[in-house]
């Protein structure tokens, strides 16, 4: 019974896994390019940035199409509506990957003032929250999105810990405090990528339970 | 405040059971939807309430349905009086073939309402709480059957509040008309909402979503949940109400 329904959900979700996996490779691109100083990862997360985008249109007019055309209920409408928020996280994902890319670009050549340490942790752990709250949403898998939604945490402390040593860094050293500056903003973009992800777990948990941030819609 | 309650209502038609233990209150003032595939038995509870299944051969009913504290199955209710309150619509519209004026007097003529300008005035406020008077006002004395159906639906809207009910059953009430009669009388229902309670049997799933209250899930005659309608339609608590209102089976 509804068949055609069904196939549409199906494509919603690969559409998704699609932009899932783009997103993902964007923060991989722009991480590697912040570690090894590298502008051609980082002209590539730029790139997949302008993909990100156009999936983005592509899953919004496909989510526009199922709501007048199946005018879902239920759970129907909980996953349709929660795609629909989950997009705009995910395209902002894809512009923080873009932003540290073109920073990573404006210091390409000069050396950096301390070793980076805790800033590819942050991009290890961002990308996990974005894999893991895309697939608890995929497979309606609650406690993985719980996990995510608490693992947010963990990226939070690490741009506290970042922030205390370039503070640090510009007391006793003002002549790299625009380096150190331009570092704390790509701690600060990978913090954020953490707040959507966490964003995208909690739309995946309505979806499946009804409630988001512990109210019922 | 409710107006109904129904406790351990069972009902037969024959040996077949057709409402098994049903409970249910039904608030004053609110509209109820009642959804459900065909044969669950939710137009069976609706003509229960103003005891049109009377009139059924070899139906049986047991149990309480309480209407303002009185059981309208145990008493000395007059079924005239009951129906004078508790009126009724129904799928197809079924106006007499008589003038709309006479349509509309037809119920205070027969409980006795005498005198000219006294009709004048009730037929003018019924079409008019029918949001049909603007339309009619011109044609009171054409016959109903030259109306459109959207418009002979609302007359007989019209009809059921001239006697002044105090709840209106609908029996899927928009299911022969267009569009733009289903939204007047959608709109209508919820106007009406002001001043009666109203249940309505409606097949249409985005119809009982729009206007109900409150919203009572039937299947094999057994209400399977009932509760707040923006709850039940975004997230239902039983996995037969999901089914059916995703229409994954029904």
């Amino acid at each position: 019974m509804r068949n055609t329904f069904e196939e549409q959900l199906r494509l919603l979700n690969q559409e998704l896994l699609e932009m899932g996996a783009l997103i993902e490779h964007a923060i991989q691109s722009a991480s590697e390019a912040l570690i090894k100083q590298d502008v051609e990862s980082a002209n590539s997360a730029i790139t997949f940035d302008h993909e990100v985008d156009q999936k983005e249109r592509d899953i919004e007019s496909l989510c526009l199409k199922l709501l007048l055309q199946q005018q879902p209920v239920a759970r129907d409408l909980r996953l349709i509506s929660a795609a629909l928020k989950m997009i705009t996280d995910m395209e902002r994902i894809g512009d923080q990957a873009a932003d540290i890319s073109g920073i990573v670009i404006y210091l390409a050549g000069k050396p950096y003032i301390k070793s980076l340490e805790h800033l590819p942790q942050m991009a290890e752990a961002s990308i996990r929250m974005v894999s893991g709250s895309i697939d608890a949403f995929i497979n309606k898998d609650l406690a993985l999105a719980r996990d995510i939604i608490a693992m947010d945490d963990v990226i939070d402390d690490l741009f506290d810990t970042i922030k205390g040593e370039l503070i640090t860094l510009i007391q006793t050293d003002p002549e790299n405090g625009e380096q150190a500056i331009d570092l704390l903003m790509i701690a600060k973009y990978f913090e954020r990528i953490g707040d959507h992800a966490q964003n995208i777990a909690e739309w995946a948990e309505f979806s499946i339970t009804g409630v988001h941030k512990g109210t019922e819609l | 405040m409710n107006k109904f309650e129904i406790t351990n209502l069972d009902l037969y038609y024959g040996q077949l059971q057709a409402l098994k233990d049903v409970e249910l209150k039904i608030a004053e003032r609110q509209i109820t939807a009642f959804i459900g595939p065909s044969g669950c038995g939710k137009s069976t509870l609706l003509r229960t309430l103003n005891r049109m299944n009377d009139l059924v051969e070899g139906c049986r009913i047991t149990g309480k349905v309480m209407l303002d504290g009185q059981d309208i199955y145990n008493g000395n209710l007059d079924t005239t009086m009951l129906r004078k309150r508790v009126g009724m619509v129904f799928q197809k519209p079924n106006p007499f073939p008589m003038t709309v004026y006479d349509n509309v007097a037809y119920g205070p003529r027969t409980h006795g309402v005498r005198g000219k300008a006294k009709l004048d005035d009730i037929v003018e406020q019924s079409l008019r709480d029918a949001a049909i008077w603007e339309e009619l006002k011109d044609r009171l004395r054409k016959n109903a059957l030259g109306l459109s159906g959207g418009q002979q639906q609302r007359l007989c809207i019209a009809r059921a509040l001239a006697v002044e009910p105090e709840v209106v059953l609908m029996d899927e009430p928009t299911s022969a008309l267009d569009p733009i009669s289903t939204s007047r009388i959608e709109d209508l229902c919820v106007t009406l909402r002001a001043k009666y309670t109203i249940i309505i049997v409606t097949h249409n799933m985005q119809q009982a979503a729009r206007i109900s209250d409150n919203t009572a899930f039937f299947l094999l005659g057994e209400i399977i949940e009932y509760g707040n309608t923006e709850k039940l339609f975004s997230n239902p608590r039983d996995k037969r109400t999901e089914d059916y209102i995703t229409g994954r089976f029904g």
